[in-house]
């Protein structure tokens, strides 16, 4: 059976794949959060997974306010990175896994999770950026991408992602193939762009709801999204991503390795691995 | 078991975009989802006017727009996503803006952001 080989959550910050392209990881300014991505490495290649399913959301390539989907679930041969319209570097296609999302989407919708299903799907710096990251060199295994709204509210709740997460996660234990699974939340932490509190950043929650996320997820859904917004900002609520990712995983986790770092541009950038325990 | 929608409220210095939000930001945020295309942004370059009237600004929008101002476009119903595209073809980053919806310099909003970590 398939199994799931643990999590990553990580932040999308497209200045850091400005920073990428510029090969300024090294640099005072950048070094703090890069120096995170070794140890991940390194865990990643240790658990060999030989598959992803990453929850990211779209940032307006994809989807436009005239079609906007709660959830949607690509099932395509391939993704493709597109031109954001503000200069970061396009990448090359990624490879999809549409057997796996088919699992996954057959799935959810028997546990009535009303999808939309994507046979051509443009995936965003969030999508791509995690993933340029944890595999320098080219992501090769296939990757099933789920696209949660969180541009126009309003957004599905925690609990709702919460259980997102799971059923997936119950759609890859289900999975008759030896599939090895790594599943990936992106975005986050707090941070906010836009209006009289921008650059607003919150550790404290940060801190707890981390906390929280490892230890006893299900009491995050005490929070509603706009509780997410007050705490978090209007961005982080990209926060549902790592609920999701964390849902997926199932019962207790051991943290393998968290770098969290205050700012990355106007953001509070993580990087968090995380293991099933068995 | 039912529940009832959220009720709005007030996040100071916040707007929440949703469906009202959504509706009035419409054209505005369909020209932006339009810059894309970087032969859509050299149209913009090149007729500014003509290009927002092709996507039925309103005139609030239009002037929004023209102010350069982030503020005054996200209270025209501009969401961030896709301002963030019209921002950034205009040479502007998002600790300009940030500096600029806050009121203060850029230097002077980098040092809040990194007085967050602390």
């Amino acid at each position: 059976m398939a199994t799931i080989v643990g999590g990553i959550g990580v932040s999308h910050v497209p200045a850091l794949g400005l920073a990428m392209a510029k090969n300024m990881q090294a640099d005072p300014y950048w070094e703090p959060f890069f120096k995170g991505l070794a140890p991940a490495r390194a865990w990643i290649d240790s658990v060999r997974p030989d598959a992803v399913v990453i929850f990211y959301n779209d940032h307006g390539l994809n989807f436009f306010l005239d079609k906007m989907p709660t959830f949607a679930v690509g099932a395509a041969p391939a993704y493709l990175n597109a031109d954001e319209g503000w200069g970061l570097p396009v990448s090359a296609p990624f490879p999809g896994d549409p057997a796996l999302s088919w699992r996954i989407i057959n799935h959810l919708i028997a546990n009535e999770f009303d999808l939309t299903t994507c046979q051509e799907m443009l995936v965003d710096h969030a999508f791509a950026l995690p993933l340029k990251m944890l595999w320098p060199d080219g992501v090769t295994i296939p990757i099933v991408p789920v696209a949660i709204n969180t541009v126009q509210h309003p957004l599905p709740s925690i609990h709702r992602c919460f259980n997102l997460g799971r059923t997936i996660g119950e759609a890859i234990a289900a999975d008759p193939s030896d599939r090895r699974v790594l599943v990936i939340g992106s975005g986050g932490l707090s941070h906010q762009l836009d209006g009289e509190r921008a650059g607003f950043i919150n550790k404290a929650f940060d801190t707890a709801f981390l906390e929280e996320l490892v230890t006893q997820p299900e009491r995050l859904s005490r929070y509603s999204v706009l509780d997410v917004v007050e705490q978090a900002g209007t961005q982080g609520v990209e926060l549902l991503m790592w609920v999701a990712m964390r849902a997926a995983l199932g019962g207790p986790v051991r943290q393998v390795y968290q770098n969290y770092h205050i700012p990355i541009s106007n953001t509070a950038a993580c990087l968090l691995a995380l293991e099933p325990s068995r | 078991m039912m529940t009832e929608p959220q009720t709005p409220r007030a996040i100071s210095g916040t707007i929440v975009f949703d469906g009202a939000e959504a509706m009035k930001g419409y054209a505005l945020n369909k020209m932006c989802y339009s810059f894309n295309d970087a032969a859509n942004r050299a149209a913009f370059l090149a007729d500014e006017n003509g290009y927002c009237n092709r996507f039925n600004l309103s005139s609030g929008q239009i002037e929004a727009v023209k102010s350069r101002n982030a503020l005054s476009m996200i209270r025209a119903g501009g969401n961030i996503y896709y301002l963030a595209k019209l921002i950034g073809m205009l040479g502007l980053n998002v600790q300009d803006i940030g500096a600029q919806q806050t009121g203060l310099s850029v230097d002077d909003f980098k040092a809040k952001l990194l007085q967050a970590g602390l």
